[in-house]
């Protein structure tokens, strides 16, 4: 194999890495399944349209039928389920070595970060409502931002 | 390339696409239990069947089409499906009658106490008056700690003789008809608000907009007209 392609490999799929980095991804691809759960089941929540109804907690009901819950017309609740399948996926990739995996992990972790300081604003001050999926999701992406930044970029 | 590395390079792929895989199966299984299965009530069950004398009824009797609300005043939906109704109302004429029935959660702090003010404002008369009004100031009196005088105040509003209306709304009569409508509510099934049946068919909570409502109706018009 040519020095040049052999490097490029090296770049994509780098094989070796310290054993703690790939725990450590391996803990956020995990702790991101849980995310992934929770915004799933918001998402079927919202095609089912139990949001458009009272019956369940007020206070989610608020949350989660509020204008904010929806970004040009699709549920935010989808927007998470995407965005955490995409930190499961990246995550994945980075615990096997892709060195490219990691830079999209942290972007989309550090954007996913900035949402839910959004969202919490939107539901301290502007709702005055808080939905207990919507905290559990916070606090999982304040998890996930944490083990990003605290992992080395480069192994 | 030796069998152990083909297969490390293949596993975060099959890992990924298991999970895209289940996600996809489990939300399909939550949306098919989650989904509100269409209830249509038996002939039993029918408006025309029961008594009634204390059905909160507006619009035409001969009404080809009936609509059916199971409603509480504090949800903020039913707020929001409030005016869009009475615009509907006017719009169909003679060919809708709209029923309203009291369906209050525990977990709404007033919902019950609006309840017993409509049903008090109905004893003189006035159901209807008080049931607009109630929606109108939802976001008023919903956050209040002095509700009560609230409801006093919009008795007088809508010419109520205030003193029997406080008399009314602590009596065991409106309360009566309030856990009546509550418990007819749920022998249909009905576990959210609003819930609301077109000729006996209730409406899936996705369709409930004026556009979809309207629709329904249209269908429902069509289909006393054919048959």
């Amino acid at each position: 194999m040519p020095s040049q392609s052999k490097s490029r490999a090296q770049q994509s799929t780098a094989i070796a890495r310290p054993r703690g980095t790939v725990i450590v991804y391996a803990v956020v691809a995990l702790i991101s399944l849980a995310g992934l759960a929770d915004a799933t089941y918001l998402t079927v929540q919202n095609l089912a349209g139990e949001t458009a109804v009272c019956g369940g907690s007020p206070d989610c009901f608020r949350v989660l039928g509020s204008v904010y819950s929806k970004i040009a017309g699709i549920p935010v609740a989808a927007i998470g389920t995407v965005a955490y399948f995409a930190v499961f996926t990246f995550a994945t990739f980075a615990a096997f070595g892709y060195q490219r995996a990691r830079t999209f992990l942290a972007v989309t972790v550090f954007m996913m970060f900035l949402s839910t300081l959004w969202f919490l604003y939107v539901q301290a001050f502007l709702l005055h409502a808080f939905c207990r999926f919507c905290l559990f999701s916070a606090a999982i992406t304040f998890l996930l931002t944490g083990l990003v930044v605290a992992t080395p970029q480069r192994a | 390339m030796s069998s152990s590395k083909a297969i490390k390079s293949f596993l975060p792929f099959v890992i990924i696409g298991v999970v895209a895989a289940l996600t996809i199966t489990i939300g399909a299984m939550l949306y098919r239990a989650k989904r509100v299965a269409a209830v249509t009530m038996s002939k039993e069950q029918t408006v025309a069947a029961q008594a009634t004398g204390s059905v909160h009824v507006r619009g035409s009797v001969d009404a080809p089409v009936t609509l059916e609300e199971f409603g509480d005043f504090q949800c903020p939906p039913c707020g929001r499906l409030a005016e869009p109704l009475q615009q509907i109302e006017k719009d169909y004429g003679s060919r809708l009658r709209v029923i309203f029935r009291n369906f209050p959660f525990t977990t709404h702090e007033h919902a019950h106490e609006a309840a017993y003010a409509a049903e008090a404002a109905g004893l003189q008369g006035r159901f209807w008056e008080m049931h607009d009004l109630l929606y109108r100031e939802q976001a008023a009196w919903a956050k209040s700690k002095e509700v009560q005088t609230l409801f006093e105040a919009y008795s007088g509003m809508i010419h109520l003789d205030v003193e029997r209306f406080k008399k009314d709304m602590a009596s065991e009569r409106v309360k009566e008809k309030v856990e009546s409508d509550r418990k007819r509510g749920e022998a249909l099934g009905v576990k959210n608000t609003p819930t609301i049946f077109i000729n006996n068919e209730s409406v899936p909570p996705t369709s409930l907009n004026p556009t979809a409502l309207r629709a329904a109706i249209d269908a429902a018009l069509r289909e006393k007209k054919g048959s």
